[in-house]
């Protein structure tokens, strides 16, 4: 495997993220997966930032402040009294 | 209902429509209107102000984007003309100093990390977790804040949040990585506090 250069954990770990974004060039691309291959704990890395962006996108919306939506509202119904 | 649907009804003057819609958004707006003005207050007008322009222009949605890059892009229009803080510099670095104690000088783990699947498989939404990951990233500095709020809570596209906040997609990746892993901390704080 003269061409894939091995890397260490540090440099893998700071290339994971693009990788669960399918944004590495595959250079780089093969040169963490080679290293993956035989690394365990950079591959249970790889599980932890996987459950950690899919756990993030099910966050549902914060509470939006009473008064917030209630000033908004008065205006979205004062706006459409007017043009009518 | 979708964005597209509602907004409809909000042309039409349906306020529980538009309450929806403020509902779904208004939050992240606040996030990434922190982005370019200096104050929690400020971002929070910017916000309300950006509602009233999407009042006022829905009519002449044309939906050639999304409603949410429409949305966004008219935030972020404002709040660049409001925007006052100094931006900070854009990290280039993809080796993120915090993390780097995590390894000794040959770049190997100190302490290996444990997978969370087996951990927390089935309790991937749950109640704590969430609100770890939640409290997680309304802590992050900007722009991660910002970047991890579009990309993984919106799920827009890297593309898409480079050409929002007018960073380089190679930026938009350091940034991305460096917030991600912070909130990955969280989870594994909750985790191993849960075991
Ligand atoms: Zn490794």
């Amino acid at each position: 495997m003269a061409l894939t250069k091995n890397i260490r954990c540090l440099d893998a770990v700071a290339l994971i993220s693009s990788y669960l974004d399918g944004g590495l060039g595959w250079r780089e691309r093969r040169r963490l997966e080679h290293h993956l291959a035989g690394c365990p704990a950079c591959t249970a890395y790889l599980d932890q930032l996987r459950v950690t962006v899919a756990s993030t996108s099910t966050l549902t919306p914060e509470d939006v402040p009473s008064d917030v939506l209630d000033g908004l509202l008065d205006v979205f119904e004062k706006f459409h009294r007017d043009q009518d | 209902m979708d964005d597209a649907a509602l907004l409809q009804r909000v042309v039409a003057g349906d306020a529980s429509a538009f309450r929806e819609l403020v509902v779904r958004y208004h939050p992240t707006l606040v996030k990434v209107a922190r982005y370019y003005v200096g104050s929690a207050a400020t971002a929070e007008d910017v916000a309300q102000d950006t509602w009233i322009a999407v009042m006022k222009g829905a009519a002449s949605f044309e939906g050639r984007s999304s409603f949410k890059t429409w949305l966004l892009r008219i935030l972020v229009n404002r709040a660049r003309k409001t925007g006052t803080r100094e931006h900070r510099q854009i990290p280039t670095d993809p080796v993120d100093p915090r993390q780097a104690q995590r390894f000794d000088e040959r770049g190997m783990w100190r302490e290996a990390p444990a997978p969370f699947t087996d951990v927390i498989d089935g309790r991937l939404s749950s109640a704590p977790l969430l609100a770890a990951v939640r409290a997680a990233i309304s802590e992050l500095p900007e722009p991660q804040q910002a970047v991890v709020t579009l990309r993984d809570v919106e799920g827009l596209s890297t593309e898409e949040v480079a050409d929002l906040l007018d960073l380089s997609v190679a930026n938009v990746r350091v940034i991305l990585h460096r917030g991600r892993s912070k909130v990955r901390d969280a989870v594994e704080s909750t985790v191993r506090g849960g075991e």
